[in-house]
């Protein structure tokens, strides 16, 4: 009956967006009465594995094959099947990213299990399995009701602050017989940018619009981020401009951030961009332009040239950074 | 080669919502429907791009909607393809969705399927994948960069931090997002053609529901803005420490 968790990781170590799903997942069993099993796919050291005990896990199921190191959606799912089947479980948790949107939507269409995309909430069970999500991309929230019996779940990363605890997990093996056609899709070649934040999992995020004049300025940008440990973002038009690459273009066609902080450094703030980043907790706007609709979205606002304050709030960041 | 494009129909991107009925319903009056972007930017133009390669010899659309949907499927003839299917359902569950569209597909025997990376709307991102589930196919999602040779797709997919090249073989389902092909502006043309092309209305199958959407709420509007001067970013860098707790 216990809790299925899908935990993810990277160059050994889980993410912490994991830790999150494994904790969402312990919110869960509390309510209804039983344990979270998390699951791990791939090579993951066991007191990695044993670590996720203290937010919640009592027990590690662990596929360990070296293929599913990389993404392979169908064999993920043989293995969520395999483990759910095996636990008596209703509820399948993976985390509402690259992976858990390869994944649970594939579980959901084969267990005929009720799917919330991008879950903000714990599910209210007075009245059923209510779980909130945004829709019409943050522009309103909607309150959906699970009514099958089993349930799947991609919880958006960075709802939850992190709570450590006490606690091991049990590791168990899991053994999955697994089919050609779960490695159907094979991986020809990977491209990471070195050093990169992924921008949909960056806590703190530095973006730029039009207003930063040309792609000579955005050294500025790149300072700021630097020195914050940011991610960088940009405005579609200056994507399309290719003063910044594709990957960067966040809003209503573009990627979308939920960071803690969002500097919007000569950005109007159209509806179209806002859609992309009215997940932020804190939004801080610099434009030259007292009147920037940007403004009415934002906890802090500067008016002035883009130009000459971002040199100075790197400094001012490099101060408080040397104070703590 | 087949291909069959899913084409949502969503609110454009400007609208602005407002509830309805104590806050169980969006308010649909005045509200301007259009393509969804990725269905119909990337989607739909790269079948429109592998049919003028030679490479795919049918396009089919499909929507799954009431009545008012046509207009916008109508659209999107006018930038391309052979005829388009409706699937006469008012469905905001992706598990319907999709339920409605492989039993759709599993009689026509489609080589490539085409989705959007997700629908403006109910941001679920969830139809592709579910489609892939049900109708035993392989699945990449968030592409940007699709080839087909023979039997063999090749895809580009965005991954955490940068990008993977991945082959697979055909049939599979592809959800496009941005790079997959460029932007097209139906012509007068293509708006003509597209009032003679079949559009097909097919009734739903039978399926469950396994989900139902209780109520909204819209976002409570900020508590009202700091502004701090341009000359003392020291300040804002310890509102940002001290207040906010973000830095
Ligand atoms: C269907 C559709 C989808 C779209 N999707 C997206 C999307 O996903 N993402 C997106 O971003 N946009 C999207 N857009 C475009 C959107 O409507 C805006 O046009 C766009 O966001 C504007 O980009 P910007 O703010 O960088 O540029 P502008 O609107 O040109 O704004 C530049 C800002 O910089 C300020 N500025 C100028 N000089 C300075 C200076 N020296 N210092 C400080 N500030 C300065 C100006 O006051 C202005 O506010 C979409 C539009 C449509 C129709
Ligand atoms: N009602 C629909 N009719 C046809 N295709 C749809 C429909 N809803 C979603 N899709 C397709 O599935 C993709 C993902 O949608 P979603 O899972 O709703 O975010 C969209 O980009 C469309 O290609």
């Amino acid at each position: 009956m216990s809790v299925i968790v899908l935990v993810e990781h990277t160059e050994g170590n889980i993410k912490k967006k994991s830790l999150e799903a494994v904790q969402y997942a312990a919110g869960i069993a509390q309510k209804t009465g039983t344990t979270v099993s998390a699951v791990v796919l791939g090579t993951l050291a066991d007191s990695e594995m044993e670590s996720l005990g203290q937010y919640g896990a009592q027990k590690v199921l662990h596929v360990a094959d070296a293929r599913l190191d990389e993404l392979h959606a169908r064999a993920y799912t043989s293995a969520l099947l395999t483990a759910a089947q095996k636990e008596g479980s209703k509820i399948i948790i993976a985390l509402h990213d690259i992976n858990g949107r390869a994944v649970a939507p594939r579980l959901s269409a084969k267990l005929k299990a009720g799917l919330v995309a991008g879950a903000l909430s714990y599910p209210d069970l007075d009245k059923g399995f209510v779980i909130k999500k945004a829709v019409f991309s943050g522009k309103a929230f909607a309150f959906v009701d699970i009514t099958s019996d089993l349930k799947v779940i991609t919880l958006m990363p960075n709802t939850f602050q992190l709570n450590k605890g006490e606690g091991k997990a049990t590791i168990e093996k899991l053994d999955v017989n697994f089919g050609d056609k779960d490695f159907g899709v094979k991986v020809k070649e990977v491209n990471k940018i070195k050093g990169e934040i992924p921008l949909a999992d960056a806590q703190l995020v530095v973006s730029g619009g039009r207003g930063m004049k040309g792609p000579e300025n955005w050294g500025l940008i790149e300072d700021l981020a630097k020195e914050l440990g940011a991610g960088t973002a940009c405005s579609r038009p200056v994507a399309d401009a290719h003063w910044r690459p594709h990957h960067e273009h966040v809003g209503q066609t573009g990627g979308t951030v939920r960071p803690n902080l969002y500097i919007a450094v000569g950005i109007s703030g159209a509806i179209q961009h806002l859609a992309g980043v009215n997940g932020s907790k804190t939004i801080v706007v610099i434009n030259k332009d007292p009147e920037a609709p940007f403004f009415k979205a934002a906890n802090y606002g500067v008016v002035g040239d883009a130009l000459e304050i971002l040199p100075r709030l790197t400094e001012a960041v490099k101060k408080l950074k040397a104070k703590s | 080669m087949k291909i069959l494009v899913c084409i949502s129909q969503v609110p454009d991107t400007s609208t602005k919502i407002v509830l309805k009925d104590n806050n169980t319903a969006i308010n649909n009056q005045g509200v301007t429907y259009v393509i969804n972007p990725y269905d119909e930017w990337y989607a739909l133009v790269r079948a429109l791009e592998l049919k003028e390669a030679g490479i795919a010899s049918d396009i089919h659309l499909i929507t799954v909607g009431k009545a008012d949907t046509e207009p916008v499927i109508r659209k999107a003839l006018a930038l391309g393809g052979d005829e388009a299917i409706r699937i006469d359902a008012d469905s905001h569950d992706p598990y319907e969705t999709a339920n409605y569209i492989a039993e759709y597909a599993k009689t026509a025997g489609y080589d490539l399927i085409l989705c959007g990376k997700e629908s403006i709307d109910y941001n679920n991102g969830a139809v592709g994948a579910m489609l892939a589930e049900l109708l035993d196919t392989d699945y990449i999602g968030f592409a940007t960069d699709i080839q087909v040779d023979g039997n063999t797709a090749t895809v580009k997919r965005e991954i955490e931090g940068g990008e993977e090249t991945d082959t697979c073989s055909l049939p599979i389902v592809i959800a496009c997002q941005k790079g997959v092909a460029e932007a097209r502006i139906p012509n007068m043309r293509g708006i003509m053609a597209a009032r003679t092309r079949p559009l097909k209305v097919v009734a739903p199958a039978a399926v469950g529901s396994v989900t139902e959407i209780l109520s909204y709420e819209l976002p409570p509007a900020k508590a009202g803005i700091k502004m701090v001067s341009p000359d003392n970013m020291d300040e804002l860098v310890e509102l940002l420490h001290a207040e906010a707790k973000v830095i």
